[in-house]
């Protein structure tokens, strides 16, 4: 514990110990000293996060006899991107565009509809709204996995078996609770000076919530939906219960069932593995400050 | 309630205002109803379905006939039920214990201002990335003992039957929840230290305390909450642990590594057992509500008030 409790003196910035900044400003070799057990513990986790990481890429650039030949962490000799092909021929662009209808149909209305409610939340007051505020929170600590027996037959009683919206369905409804949490956090965080003041123009309510609380909420809104878009897109149990089409499979479901046909072809299951993730990871290096700023302030509140 | 204090003319006044403020507020009532229907029909109902449906015998296709309190009491006297009972919490406790030191102290390093640890976090969150398919899947390969880690790092002891031992395959599940999940714990940490005053360090500093004593006089006890939400949302996300385990092992070998949620699914949608796998799933959410609650006890009421304490 200790070893990241001595890096923690150089957060002078952030957590602003006094004597480690008086030691970042003065003496440098207390610095390096304290600098040490914290730091090997950082590179030591990452090499934990990443060694999986670097083995699946690698892998999946390797011919099935460099797989059996090499050294498993060694690079490639002759890479090739024939298991890429196929993946890709074993109809993942399909599993893609499913993946991509079932995120943006349950993100959007989600956060859409969880907004409107979390200003009410906050905005509002009586008996009704409190009661509804007080079955979302519990919401929050229910697991509702346990919910999917009766979400199936719910679902073939409306004839929605083996569809995408039988997907987006229960998503969107198990999303809400955390999704109202944190956007009313975030909504009760506006100045009510800038209320008061749009109700002074004469803006109603409803105008109010569109040109003020929207717009200033934009940061938590952009967090929940990559949030919620995560879930949704890595979701396995609803697909797997819900779906039973190969053409209607996503790409999660996809992986696991490639990976059943192709158990003998390590490099293939690996490329398909990297395939399915390459969206979010371009995602992710786009959107990074903004998801890790964003999920860091909203779980924090 | 100004009213009795003010003037009659403003009195008046303020009457007619705060009417209209508490009309405004209630109409906004109405903005709730979509969530409110989502939220009521695929949740709430849902969960009266499946006490509902723990009565009842269905196989999945047929029609749903009345059984009485048998499903309750086949699977009561189950040992399966225990093992999976076991299993679960075995596996809550121990991923808790595992994931929110690192958490916490990845949290704080990571909270440091010092570029390279910017760079690290960014790194040290791709598994947050991943589908939990993906993650088991690439574990699989990971450890075959002849093709994977084992042969790539030159040890020996890393080739292990990790999928056919019991032991090694719950321990294994565990270290493969804590590397899918402490990212986001992490994340969590890492905005809770970064909300933690600085004027406590500097008045500590004055006091003349060391960053041992900083750490667990001020870093620890300020974020008690935030230990509390990562808390909750590890402990009762432990119990849909389902696709992990389910990809990673399906439960085996044998049925060392077959937890609550997915025992439920192989009665329910395996075993075409939908009466039992409902019991199964009332049982998840009795523990999930009595977990939370206990935690949030824990916690106290109010959270935003007490968090400054002391300032």
């Amino acid at each position: 514990m200790s070893t990241v409790l001595k890096s923690n003196a150089q957060e002078a910035r952030t957590a602003s110990l006094g004597g480690s900044a008086a030691a970042s400003r003065g003496m440098g070799q207390r610095l390096r000293r304290l600098n040490i057990p914290g730091g090997l513990g950082g590179w030591l986790w990452l090499a934990i996060i990443i060694l999986p990481v670097y083995y699946v890429v690698i892998t999946s650039l390797k011919t099935q006899a460099g797989y059996f030949g090499q050294n498993p962490l060694a690079l490639p000799t002759e890479p090739t991107l024939e298991n890429y092909q196929l993946v890709l021929e074993a109809d993942f662009a399909q599993y893609f565009m499913n993946s991509a209808i079932v995120t943006l149909g349950s993100v959007i209305p989600t956060v859409l509809i969880s907004f409107m409610a979390s200003f009410a939340i906050v905005r509002g007051g009586g008996r009704f709204l409190k009661l509804v505020n007080g079955m979302f929170l519990m919401g929050l600590a229910i697991p509702l996995q346990a919910t999917i027996i009766p979400i199936y037959l719910m679902i073939i009683r409306l004839n929605l078996y083996d569809s995408l919206l039988a997907l987006m369905l229960p998503s969107i409804a198990f999303a809400i609770p955390l999704t109202v949490l944190i956007l009313s956090n975030f909504i009760r965080d506006v100045p009510n000076e800038l209320f008061e003041s749009m109700r002074l123009d004469g803006c109603s309510e409803w105008q109010t919530m569109w040109r003020l609380a929207l717009p200033l909420t934009r940061p938590a809104i952009v967090t929940v939906a990559i949030y919620n878009g995560l879930h949704v897109w890595n979701g396995f149990l609803l697909p797997l219960v819900l779906t039973q089409s190969p053409g209607l499979r996503v790409l999660p479901l996809g992986l696991w069932t490639f990976q059943g046909e192709f158990s003998v072809n390590i490099p293939a299951v690996l490329a398909s593995v990297v395939l399915s993730t390459l969206p979010i990871l371009v995602l992710y290096v786009i959107g990074r400050r903004q998801l890790l700023a964003g999920l860091t302030a909203g779980f924090s509140k | 309630m100004s009213n009795a204090v003010s003037t009659a003319p403003k009195a008046a006044v303020r009457g007619t205002d705060s009417q209209h403020t508490e009309q405004r507020k209630a109409a906004l009532a109405w903005l709730t109803i979509p969530a409110l229907f989502f939220f009521l029909v695929f949740a709430v109902i849902p969960l009266a379905g499946v006490l509902i449906l723990s009565f009842t015998s269905w196989d999945g296709i047929g029609a749903i006939g009345a059984a009485g309190l048998d499903n309750w009491f086949s699977v009561l006297a189950d040992p399966g039920l225990y093992n999976a009972l076991g299993l679960t919490f075995l596996i809550m406790i121990v991923s808790w214990l595992v994931q929110t030191p690192i958490s916490l102290l990845l949290g704080v390093f990571t909270a440091g201002s010092q570029r390279y640890r910017a760079a690290l976090a960014v790194l040290y969150f791709l598994p947050l990335l991943l589908s939990s398919a993906a993650v088991a899947i690439a574990f699989k390969a990971l450890l075959d003992p002849n093709f994977g880690l084992a042969t790539g790092l030159g040890l020996p002891f890393l080739a292990q039957d990790w999928l056919g031992v019991p032991q090694l395959a719950l321990g294994l599940v565990i270290f493969v929840i804590a590397w899918q999940f402490v990212p986001f714990h992490t994340l969590i940490y890492q905005g809770g230290v970064r909300q933690i005053p600085k004027s406590l360090y500097e008045a500590a500093q004055i006091d003349g305390a060391g960053t041992i004593k900083q750490f667990f006089h001020i870093t620890l006890p300020q974020l008690k909450y935030t230990i509390i939400t990562s808390s909750t949302l590890m402990v009762v996300g432990s119990l849909t642990y389902f696709d992990l385990i389910f990809v990673l092992t399906g439960g085996g070998p044998g049925n060392s590594t077959r937890i609550l949620a997915l025992d439920m699914y192989l009665r329910g949608f395996r075993a075409n057992l939908m009466g039992p796998a409902s019991v199964i799933a009332v049982i998840l959410v009795i523990i999930g509500l009595a977990l939370a609650l206990f935690l949030q006890r824990l916690g106290g009421k109010d959270k935003q008030g007490s968090q400054l304490e002391g300032l």
